[in-house]
């Protein structure tokens, strides 16, 4: 009983922030919903017993994606006006990809629907075997069976990581950096001079 | 809990609601009276560091003075600034407050005595903690005023920054217990430094671990020397500036049960948790919420006791030592950690 009520509290309520991350006029708004619905989306996981994706869910996507979503999002100056200026001229090309969406959906339920693929069947096969948790079983087959390809994506987001530090980094000579090795190693001693100036001489440094 | 209410004759699903339920009133109430007095502790020992006396007028040693302060804020007008994004403002300290008492869920008290005991508890704690930035960064963004933004900017970079180094620390910890479990991590500690000491700390490969989390967990926490998210003489009070009576209260005792979690997962992760901190029998006839407690309280003295002694940070320098220090540091213990398993553990 209770976890069908849980599960339909979850799913609507990621339907329908998911809805109002769309609608919302605010992009601020916008994002918050969206977390509201990462969230709900990580309770669903939980029901059907993967408690390891769905915390990585609330890790990844909410503690760190949505942040810095959020902090991107905040300091834009936003005129709503202008956001809703080319409304009816990008409508078309809305309502495309939409559409686009939507059929690949449907062909995805339809595929699975025909059973061409066994990866998730519909009778639960598979599901892990109880007893073997959710991080061992996903261990197991990460470093095990699909260890290259692992280690391939992993290259993958090196690039990424490479190619965004690139894009992005600077050189600045004239900018003088703080040598904190430097900084701790010195002493009273060698920062501060004691002197005795003969009257009238003055004194160079 | 569930047993006993299945035992007055209850069906399943109605004795876990309600044993639930008591499990977190049980949990909620004890720590809401706690982050009172703690607030109090908290004062008295800032107090005895720079030679005053503290509060000492409301109470026998001042020691409802707490309570004096929740009644007076509660008593007061809850003022919404009229350009604020009203419905996030208020949210904002009750998201804070809510995420502060949730990771408390998966804390085990005793053996067995522990609200929710899941699989991937750890997890749990690391998911929750990062909700944390959310109530700070709600805040300034709907005070729609310039300090409590720029607090909110400092607030999410700084706990993001420290997660990813706290993340590791936690991979340590999980890599030598074998588990994601809190009660499991636990018992893994048990006779763990020369069959003698109950704990990890005594681990040469896990101090420093200890040392790492003690600090990030201060900057987690936005506590002093970290409290750059309301350093008042740059930032007026931070994020808490537009913030009145009880919605700037539940911001307060935020702050403090998060601090208490973190002195928890401290005791928990590195110092046995509720086992007696030595492996003699006699000690097992304290119960083990007792132990417990004892060693959160230890931890909040040296949170306080670094709150009273050290100056704060440059925005700067945090942000080195969590990204050029901590970082490569801990990164570099899994590799030695997983490394000396290998060899020791899974090796042979």
């Amino acid at each position: 009983m209770i976890h069908v009520f849980a599960f339909y509290l979850f799913a609507v309520l990621t339907i329908a922030s998911g809805a109002i991350t769309i609608l919302a006029r605010n992009p601020v708004h916008s994002v918050l919903w969206l977390i509201l619905a990462f969230f709900n989306a990580a309770g669903l996981m939980v029901l059907v017993g993967a408690e390891f994706i769905a915390m990585l869910l609330v890790i990844v996507y909410v503690g760190a994606v949505a942040v810095l979503f959020l902090f991107v999002v905040m300091m834009l100056d936003i005129d709503f006006a202008e956001l809703r200026a080319g409304f009816i001229k990008n409508f078309p090309l809305g309502m495309l990809i939409a559409l686009v969406l939507l059929a690949e959906i449907v062909l995805g339920i339809g595929a699975y629907k025909a059973g061409a693929m066994h990866l998730g069947t519909p009778d639960g096969t598979a599901i892990t075997a109880p007893g073997v948790s959710n991080i061992a079983a996903i261990g197991q087959l990460l470093y095990g069976r699909y260890l290259f390809l692992f280690e391939a994506s992993g290259l993958v987001l090196l690039v990424a990581m490479i190619g965004a530090i690139v894009l992005t980094h600077r050189q600045r000579p004239d900018s003088r950096g703080q040598n904190i090795a430097r900084q701790n190693a010195r002493r009273p001693d060698e920062a501060t001079i004691n002197m005795k100036p003969e009257i009238g001489k003055g004194m160079t440094l | 809990m569930t047993a006993f209410f299945q035992s007055l004759g209850m069906s399943f699903e109605w004795a876990w609601t309600i044993a639930t339920i008591c499990g977190i009133l049980l949990i909620a109430l004890p720590l809401m009276l706690g982050v009172a007095m703690i607030i109090y502790a908290d004062r008295k020992i800032w107090a005895a560091m720079a030679l005053r006396r503290g509060p000492n007028v409301v109470g026998p040693f001042g020691l409802l003075q707490s309570f004096a302060d929740g009644l007076k804020v509660f008593l007061q007008e809850t003022i919404i600034p009229s350009a604020a994004n009203k419905g996030i403002f208020l949210i904002a300290p009750i998201v804070t407050f809510t995420v502060a008492l949730l990771a408390w869920a998966v804390i085990p008290f005793n053996s067995g005595a522990v609200l929710a005991d899941i699989n991937v508890g750890l997890l749990y704690v690391l998911a929750i903690s990062s909700l944390g930035v959310y109530g700070t960064v709600m805040a300034g963004w709907a005070s729609n005023s310039k300090y409590p933004f720029f607090s909110a900017m400092r607030a999410s970079a700084q706990m993001i920054s420290y997660e990813v180094s706290i993340g590791f620390i936690l991979i340590c910890v999980v890599l030598w217990a074998n588990s994601f479990n809190l009660n499991d991590i636990v018992l893994a500690q048990k006779g763990a430094g020369l069959g003698f000491v109950n704990g990890f700390w005594f681990n040469i490969l896990l101090f420093p671990m200890w040392v790492m989390f003690l600090i990030s967990g201060m900057a987690e926490t936005g506590r002093a020397p970290f409290d750059l998210t309301e350093a008042e003489s740059e930032l007026v009070a931070g994020f808490q500036t537009e913030y009145s009576s009880m919605s700037f209260a539940l911001y307060w005792l935020g702050e403090y049960a998060n601090v208490l979690l973190m002195c928890a997962l401290n005791a928990t992760l590195f110092f046995g948790g509720w086992l007696p901190p030595f492996e003699i029998p006699f000690l097992y006839w304290i119960p083990g919420f007792v132990w417990l407690l004892l060693k959160i309280l230890f931890f909040f003295f040296i949170f306080s006791w670094v709150k009273a002694t050290v100056p704060r940070y440059r925005y700067d320098q945090l942000m080195r030592l969590g990204w050029k220090v901590f970082l490569p540091v801990s990164l570099g213990f899994v590799v030695l950690v997983s490394g000396w398993l290998m060899f020791t553990r899974y090796g042979a």
